[in-house]
């Protein structure tokens, strides 16, 4: 087991665009079950993905790969030729809220959306739209999810996950590769890694994925990485307190941040005396949570928490 | 991104939300010359004389060059000496704002120059009232907060009276409903057709944020005024930076002259940089490694000079830029690269680093520590180079060695 994405899971690429065609190679050499492309001015072609294959990723397959993906001019047609169940979203800012609800509309399980500047109007209808969806978003802004040795959809290295008992939930990026290769090193390895997104509105939130680890058999421990801004983790930290069995250890950047002033993330601000970073360790501190002192000390804290 | 007081009433008046009438001048005779037609307009001998900067307080602001002056003058002299006397008090007071510094809550001890001031009506204020439009991050949608008490600091009421303070939620396919609009009248004690306009305020203000896509607009104080209409005295605006590509007129707007010119070339060149007061610069990709190497500095007893995440697709002239910004900062003693490569590669970082270096040249002491994809290749060139680069294990690594060469 693990959570939100494996080896059934059948993703299109929404936007074939530069990025979207880097990783989706990428996703194909790890294993992941590309299976078509919507691009509309592309429409009726097929794009082919070809290379050494990453064994850092899904076992048991030949060393080169070669695959033609079918593209198709809307995800409703791509779903009825390809039988995905999930998208990942690499479409440009200005239409990739739209992106997201073609792809709900669609019927998907889950959709990854990488794009990272999407205005926040945009995603405050999109989130809307998908109230009554099943689809279950995850970023944007964020850099995808991974099972390891299953399914990585998005853009994070391959090659420092290994399978293992920690789910890993986080609002940044590189903070995320710092956890999950201080877990690979420690032979402590990962079910499944999430970005949720650096942005002020997203589809999933730390209790939403908090709530998912504890279900998830799999999973012994979670470390969770926030950020300054908004309440995200003090509410996290109150679901940990009365929802959750397991282990949790954390990290919260943004203690030097002055306030006021966006830290590089949309979502990262200091406003009006909440936000802080102070504030979150110590709601999480409250809860239980192992919080690790520096980010060199994330795995460190996982296995504290673990006992 | 942020505009001017005048502005953001400039972009009010256009859709129909009452302001007073005002003129902004940048220059001593073009304040002066605002006194007479808006005195004559509005039939009231007061006129407010307002600093424009890019932060808030300036109602209690003092400016350096003159402390018994705040950043908010209103003029009465025309009261008893006509347009004449106005006149020649605002030519007082706009000689001693214009190229002075305001030191408000929001500037900083350094404080901001005024370029600009805004001559404004004379409002006779019955009620004070605050007013905002903004994201409520729970629900993930746009909230309307309204409070009886305006004029004051929201964050002082929401910790002393929080009760006072009235919220509903933007629904974003209906827009705010006129039920909330009332509701939020007869929070404030309003009945008759002072609902009425305030109904028309609000509706009009969620939609304005809508339309434009503000991160915030914020009007303190609101007033009622004594002939019992609603007008926004204040105004200030924030706008998503995601979204001004739809926005020209927005953008047009911009005063980068309110802006930090390190952190503007950053921006330029696809950047994220913001100053701090600490020796040490750091050059990091993504936004949260970047704070987070900011937190571990601190942790090991040093102190950050600035965050700047270089991107997920940084090449070497990005790299360069950056190195340029950090280096060109006084404060800067020494320079901490962390980079843990998923997209970016760190012999592409490597390489940028060599380059940048040979390029800017390079006077503090070098701790890097890289990670990630091609993380070898990196540190071999960096190895082969020839430049004094102390190499670093961890991010925590890295920061005890950067600290420790810079004391």
């Amino acid at each position: 087991m693990s959570i939100l994405v494996g080896k059934d899971t059948r993703v299109l690429i929404q936007g074939l665009g530069r990025t979207g065609q880097f990783h989706t190679d990428k996703a194909i050499a790890y294993g992941t079950q590309m299976v078509g492309a919507v691009h509309p001015s592309r429409a009726g072609t097929t794009s082919r993905f070809e290379g050494e294959t990453d064994h850092s990723g899904v076992p048991g397959r030949d060393d080169v790969y070669s695959v033609d993906l079918p593209v198709f001019a809307t995800v409703k047609e791509a779903v009825a030729a390809t039988g995905a169940n999930a998208s990942v979203v690499y479409v440009p800012p200005p239409f990739a809220a739209d992106a997201i609800m073609e792809a709900a509309a669609a019927g998907l399980e889950l959709v990854v959306a990488i794009t990272e500047g999407v205005p926040v109007a945009d995603m405050i209808r999109a989130k809307r739209y998908l109230a009554d969806k099943p689809t279950r978003l995850i970023g944007p802004n964020c850099p995808g999810v991974i099972t390891p040795g299953e399914c990585k959809i998005g853009i994070m290295p391959g090659y420092i996950h290994e399978r293992g008992r920690i789910g890993v939930v986080s609002r940044s990026g590189t903070l995320t590769y710092e956890a999950v290769y201080q877990l690979t090193l420690r032979g402590l390895g990962q079910t499944t890694a999430v970005g949720i997104g650096g942005d002020p509105v997203n589809g999933t939130n730390f209790v939403e994925m908090l709530a998912m680890f504890e279900d998830d058999p799999e999973t012994e421990g979670v470390i969770m990485i926030g950020e300054i801004g908004g309440t995200a983790e003090e509410d996290a930290a109150e679901f940990v307190v009365n929802q959750m069995t397991k282990p949790v250890a954390g990290f919260i950047a943004g203690t030097t941040a002055p306030a006021g002033k966006r830290m590089g993330h949309a979502g990262a601000i200091v406003s009006g005396g909440t936000g802080t970073a102070e504030a979150k360790i110590e709601a999480m501190k409250a809860a239980g949570i192992v919080v690790a002192e520096t980010p060199s000390d994330m795995g460190e804290a996982m296995a504290h928490a673990l006992g | 991104m942020k505009i001017h007081e005048y502005q953001a009433k400039q972009l009010m008046a256009e859709r129909g939300i009452p302001v007073p009438e005002g003129r902004v001048a940048t220059t001593i005779d073009e304040a002066v010359a605002a006194v007479r037609p808006l005195m004559e307009a509005s039939g009231n001998p007061v006129v407010v004389l307002k600093a424009q900067i890019h932060a808030g307080g300036r109602g209690k602001g003092t400016f350096k060059e003159h402390a018994d002056l705040r950043g908010v003058k209103v003029v009465t002299a025309g009261i008893e000496g006509g347009i004449g006397a106005a006149e020649d008090a605002v030519r007082e007071f706009a000689t001693k704002m214009l190229g002075s510094t305001l030191v408000t809550i929001q500037t900083g001890p350094e404080g901001k120059v005024v370029n600009r001031v805004y001559v404004e009506q004379g409002v006779s204020i019955a009620r004070e009232l605050y007013l905002a439009v903004l994201l409520d991050r729970a629900v993930s949608r746009n909230i309307v907060m309204a409070s009886s008490e305006g004029g004051v600091e929201i964050e002082k009421v929401a910790e002393e009276t929080p009760e006072r303070i009235l919220k509903e939620e933007v629904d974003p396919a209906v827009g705010l409903a006129d039920f909330q609009a009332r509701e939020l009248a007869h929070g404030l004690g309003m009945s008759g057709d002072e609902t009425k306009s305030f109904m028309k305020f609000v509706k009009a203000l969620a939609e304005v944020a809508t339309e434009l896509d503000t991160d915030l607009i914020e009007i303190n104080p609101l007033v009622v005024t004594s002939d019992g209409r609603i007008v926004a005295l204040d105004g200030k605006m924030a706008f998503d930076d995601n979204a001004l590509f739809r926005h020209p007129a927005v953008v047009a707007m911009r005063d980068e002259s309110e802006e930090d010119p390190a952190e503007l070339a950053a921006k330029k060149t696809g950047l994220n940089y913001i100053k701090l007061d600490g020796t040490i610069g750091c050059l990091v990709n993504g936004a949260g490694l970047a704070m987070a190497t900011m937190d571990t500095i601190k942790h090991v007893g040093g102190e950050p000079a600035n965050f700047l995440d270089v991107g997920g697709g940084a090449d070497e002239e990005q790299v360069t830029t950056a190195f340029q910004i950090i280096t060109k900062d006084p404060n800067v003693k020494g320079i901490f690269v962390n980079i843990f490569g998923g997209i970016m590669r760190c012999d592409v970082i490597a390489t940028g680093i060599v380059a940048a270096v040979k390029n800017v040249g390079l006077d503090v002491p070098l701790v890097v520590r890289l990670e990630g994809t091609n993380v070898e290749e990196g540190k071999r060139i960096i190895g082969d180079s020839g430049l004094d680069v102390v190499a670093a294990d961890s991010l925590r690594d890295g920061a005890e060695k950067i600290v420790g060469l810079v004391r």
